[in-house]
């Protein structure tokens, strides 16, 4: 049987009906029970079974095809001209893998440690897979923001049941922020809407724009998406979030909703509303330098291990910002232009791999000793030599090590803006001392040293799950490094087609 | 007057008929056994319900006299009055019957105000809307006094009865002199009027025209003329608030658009400044004072407000799209407000009022589906997607944006942004707090089914509202 041309409905679809399942089906409110553990497996089950379908998707992806793929096009609402339209390419294809990919380490990270309400707990999570996948392939505009705004509805949740001591300030910081964001990019579609006649994405690249209005739309744009990134000014929710994120909840933040800000760039901004973009370029690039340079210096002196790899992800965040919008300050003729996109799109997924990591690796810790606070660990290698190994590892990626993924999208970043102008490379670059110095100094301050206290003393290495997680990650941290080219390949043809399109002025 | 005019006018004939017969019956059941009188109020509204269908009326038929109107906008409002109304007894009675309170008045006084709705919304001349706006009145009046020994009852109900009869005045006053200038109460010869002679549209009919206004204002609650709604909304006993939230917005739609589309609408640059400053001011203060508030009901009541000033807003553009825009939203408003009140009375029980934020503290861990669907209704009435409160805003934000106001449309979002983090704060109370109060929600089988149904329906209704937009928009095009 062809279900190709169902597949992504079936990817966005299946985890939501496994959560509704969850939750209908409950717990019976104790987490111990033989009903919970059946819950926990349906949970586990749903999310490999995604997988699994994503990389029939993965095989069925055509790597030279300009256009869509997997189109999916029923129509929804005909008052209002809005349809049913999935489709992906190279630029969401990554993302999507990405999200089926994360979410079953997520779940099971969560198993046993989840103690009030698993099946709400998995519920959410497989809900929020599929809304998540679902915004990587909407390509109606009213889809898009339905799933861009209800996506926010589990992870409200999700912080604020299972979250930290302050996860009530965090969530609602979270969810408000967020809401402000993107009810202007609502606003913009509307407009957008009224100009065509439709909400169909195609309709919006190809309209003719006034400058006055490109510029309010893209304004409106980079609201929604510098909160998502984040990009300095608009960070504030993210350290408060992470921090009172649940493991889980943390992971799937850092691994794929940031994520969404940079896929909304790419699949709004710039092609709909390029002479906006090129207008206001210089902006974005200097709110990216600011968020490597300054929010670098913020998480070195970081005393929280969970804020100091927030604060490291706006970091990291920058450089995907940083590469969408180089286009502008390079020559024209030289190829700058696509490798500053694509080191965006390679240091996205790379991201996602490796702060999902990171957030792992103190959840690992957390479990075990209930604190984040760097000054309560020294010498955990000494007590758990398998678990220091993966976070040493983890940690190089996350300084940009050659060899592991973190290494090529910033390499390739960095090169693209020496094209654009020496200063934006400097001042780049300088990351590779900064995040060397905060992640190792972490590193340093955790893992090596004497053994600091009893309490430490005392942990257990990891435990088969703990350690199957990890292991997954840390095989696609080095495959990404070592070899990229499937990733790279996967987007080329994409990004190509982007830059021209934007190239082409909308006035 | 011929036979046509009383088969359109059946179903409030038909209704008037069934309240005698209820009313009489209701004499001869004694407290015990009132649920029979409950019954009988179900047949009154289904027979009702089944009259208003065979009657359906398929073009705009004007009848006794060009004062009533039957047309596919009246069929949809009343059709759904009727069901709100039956909708809202039905989360009553467990609740009367617990409090003491099981009286065969309320359900009397229930049918009474739909008859005064039906006949506001099928209105066609000034003193038929007056008529039907004075029952409609006069029978909340006295249902927000329903608990007679209850002083914040008492009191609220004569708030609500004095400022009612303040606006009525201004009400009439402002009808003398339409009439004064125009020489006649229908709204189509109004129409007609002022298109025959433009120099009428001048300041003795604005000085008119604004009175009108005021009185619009008040019945829906809209800022500055608010100050009762939080009060009653308060004040009321439960079942009744949620009887004044949902079916009435339904003839307070009726009443603006028939008066100022069908009758004024050549005034429509003088109208559309003082309805944009009462919809604004509504928007802002609504959902800014809503944030302080620790009473659920008062809470309810201040978002009321706001979601007024976007039917307002709605209303505002004076096109067809504005108008469908402002009935799709009246329509999914009062799904979600009546099951918000709804579960508002299911948590409260024999002696136990629940009406402050805090009782909803732990409802998760009491009920965990109920604590759903009050999600469900929370983020539908915050606006977010992918439910139905979504779909309202987005349709009224279209016809601002399209009449060329992007100023409004971006207030209109930032507003609801604000208004976000009061319906947070329910969904904060029921998932992120413990509780103590384990008590195990009392209510019947078929109690629960309705609600849970009215809650999906904000659901279902934001996946597929395609032809409930189509409707709205089709029965827009038959406004004037």
């Amino acid at each position: 049987m062809d279900f190709s041309q169902y597949l992504l409905s079936i990817l966005i679809w299946l985890p939501v009906i496994g959560g509704v399942m969850l939750l209908v089906a409950g717990d019976g409110g104790d987490a111990r029970s033989s009903k919970a553990s059946t819950m926990r497996i349906i949970a586990l089950g749903m999310s490999l079974l995604t997988f699994v379908l994503s990389i029939a998707l993965y095989k069925w992806f055509d790597n030279a095809e300009t256009g869509m793929q997997f189109i999916e096009r029923y129509s929804w609402i005909p008052a209002l001209n809005a349809y049913y339209y999935l489709g992906i390419d190279g630029i969401s294809a990554p993302l999507i893998l990405l999200t089926t990919f994360i979410t079953p380490l997520v779940v099971l990270t969560s198993w046993d440690v989840i103690k009030v309400r698993p099946a709400q707990f998995f519920a959410a999570f497989l809900i929020l897979e599929g809304l998540m996948i679902g915004v990587f392939s909407a390509l109606d505009g009213l889809l898009f923001y339905v799933f861009w705004e209800a996506m926010l509805v589990p992870m409200f949740l999700i912080i604020g049941v299972w979250g930290g001591e302050r996860r009530i300030y965090a969530t609602l910081k979270f969810f408000l922020y967020t809401f402000l964001g993107s009810v202007l990019m609502l606003v913009a579609f509307i407009y957008l809407y009224g100009q065509t006649g439709s909400f169909d994405m195609f309709g919006w690249m190809n309209l003719p724009i006034g400058l006055t209005a490109q510029k309010f739309i893209f304004i409106a744009f980079l609201l929604a998406f510098a909160v998502k990134v984040p990009m300095w000014p608009v960070h504030t929710w993210l350290p408060d979030a992470h921090v009172e994120a649940p493991t889980g909840g943390s992971v799937i933040l850092a691994a794929i909703m940031l994520k969404m800000g940079g896929y909304g760039f790419l699949r709004l901004s710039l092609p709909m509303v390029p002479d906006g973009s090129a207008y206001f370029s210089g902006l974005v690039i200097a709110l990216s330098l600011i968020a490597i340079v300054y929010i670098g210096f913020v998480a070195l002196m970081q005393k929280d291990m969970k804020k100091l790899i927030a604060y490291s992800s706006i970091a990291h965040m920058g450089f995907v910002t940083l590469g969408f919008f180089l286009l502008w300050s390079i020559q024209s003729g030289s190829s700058g232009a696509g490798l500053g996109m694509t080191g965006g799109m390679v240091q996205m997924v790379s991201h996602g791999l490796i702060s999902g990591a990171m957030f792992l690796c103190v959840g690992v810790l957390y479990d075990r000793v209930h604190s984040r606070q760097i000054a309560d660990y020294g010498g955990v290698a000494n007590t758990m030599p398998v678990f220091a190994a993966f976070m040493v590892l983890f940690s190089m990626a996350n300084a940009g090590l050659p060899g592991t993924s973190g290494f090529v999208g910033e390499f390739m970043v960095i090169i693209a803006s020496f094209k654009a102008n020496f200063w934006f490379a400097f001042l780049a670059a300088s990351t590779l001392v900064l995040g060397a110095a905060y992640t190792l100094w972490m590193v340093k301050r955790v893992v090596y040293g004497e053994v600091a206290n009893d309490k430490v003393a005392e942990l257990e290495d990891l435990n088969m799950r703990e350690f199957v997680v990890l292991a997954v990650l840390a095989v696609a941290v080095l495959v990404i490094g070592l070899w990229p080219a499937p990733l790279v390949d996967m987007m080329n043809v994409t990004i190509d087609q982007l830059i021209q399109q934007i190239g082409q002025s909308k006035l | 007057m011929t036979l046509t005019d009383y088969i359109s006018a059946a179903p409030e004939i038909t209704l008037l008929g069934l309240i005698c017969v209820v009313l009489i019956a209701d004499l001869f059941v004694d407290d015990e056994s009132r649920i029979l009188t409950f019954w009988m109020t179900i047949a009154a509204l289904a027979i009702t319900m089944w009259t208003l269908l065979t009657t359906a009326p398929t073009e705009r038929l004007v009848l006794f006299d060009g004062s009533y109107v039957s047309d596919p906008l009246s069929q949809i409002l009343k059709v759904t009055a009727v069901g709100f109304v039956g909708i809202a007894l039905m989360y009553a009675r467990d609740y009367l019957r617990a409090n003491h309170l099981h009286k065969g008045e309320f359900y009397i006084l229930g049918l009474f105000g739909l008859l005064g709705m039906m006949i506001m919304i099928s209105a066609n001349s000034l003193l038929t809307m007056y008529l039907g706006l004075e029952t409609l009145a006069l029978s909340l009046y006295a249902l927000v006094a329903i608990d007679r020994n209850n002083v914040t009852s008492a009191e609220s109900a004569m708030k609500y009865f004095v400022l009612g009869a303040i606006a009525s005045g201004a009400l009439l006053y402002g009808i003398s002199w339409v009439y004064g200038v125009t020489g006649t109460l229908k709204f189509d010869e109004i129409a007609m009027a002022l298109a025959a002679n433009p120099e009428m549209n001048s300041l003795p009919l604005w000085f008119g025209l604004a009175f009108l206004i005021v009185g619009i204002s008040f019945k829906f609650g809209a800022v500055p003329f608010h100050m009762w709604l939080p009060d009653v909304y308060q004040g009321a006993r439960t079942p009744v608030t949620l009887y004044i939230a949902s079916a009435p917005k339904l003839a307070a739609l009726a009443f603006t658009l028939r008066v100022l589309t069908d009758g004024l609408g050549g005034l429509h640059d003088v109208w559309a400044d003082m309805i944009m400053v009462v919809a604004v001011l509504s928007l802002l203060v609504g959902n800014i004072i809503a944030i302080a508030q620790t009473n659920i009901k008062r809470m309810l009541g201040y978002s009321t407000i706001a979601h007024v000033g976007f039917i307002l807003l709605g209303v505002f553009c004076g096109n067809d799209k504005g108008n469908a825009a402002a009935l799709f939203y009246t329509l999914t408003y009062i799904v979600a407000a009546a099951g918000a009140f709804g579960i508002v009375i299911l948590l409260s029980r024999r002696g136990f009022e629940a009406e402050n934020l805090s009782d909803f503290k732990g409802l998760n861990a009491r009920s965990p589906w109920f604590a759903l669907m009050m999600m469900f209704l929370m983020f539908s009435l915050a606006g977010v997607p992918p439910f139905i409160g979504f779909f309202g805003k987005l349709n009224v934000i279209d016809a601002v944006l399209s009449s060329g106001y992007p100023g409004l449309a971006i207030l209109m979002v930032l507003a609801s942004v604000v208004g976000a983090f009061y319906y947070l704060r329910v969904i904060w109370y029921m998932y992120f707090e413990p509780t103590e109060d384990m008590a195990v929600l009392q209510s019947s089988a078929d109690t629960r089914l309705v609600l849970s149904l009215n809650s999906l329906a904000v659901l279902a209704l934001g996946i597929v509202p395609g032809w409930l937009w189509t409707l709205c928009s089709q029965i827009a095009l038959s406004i004037r």
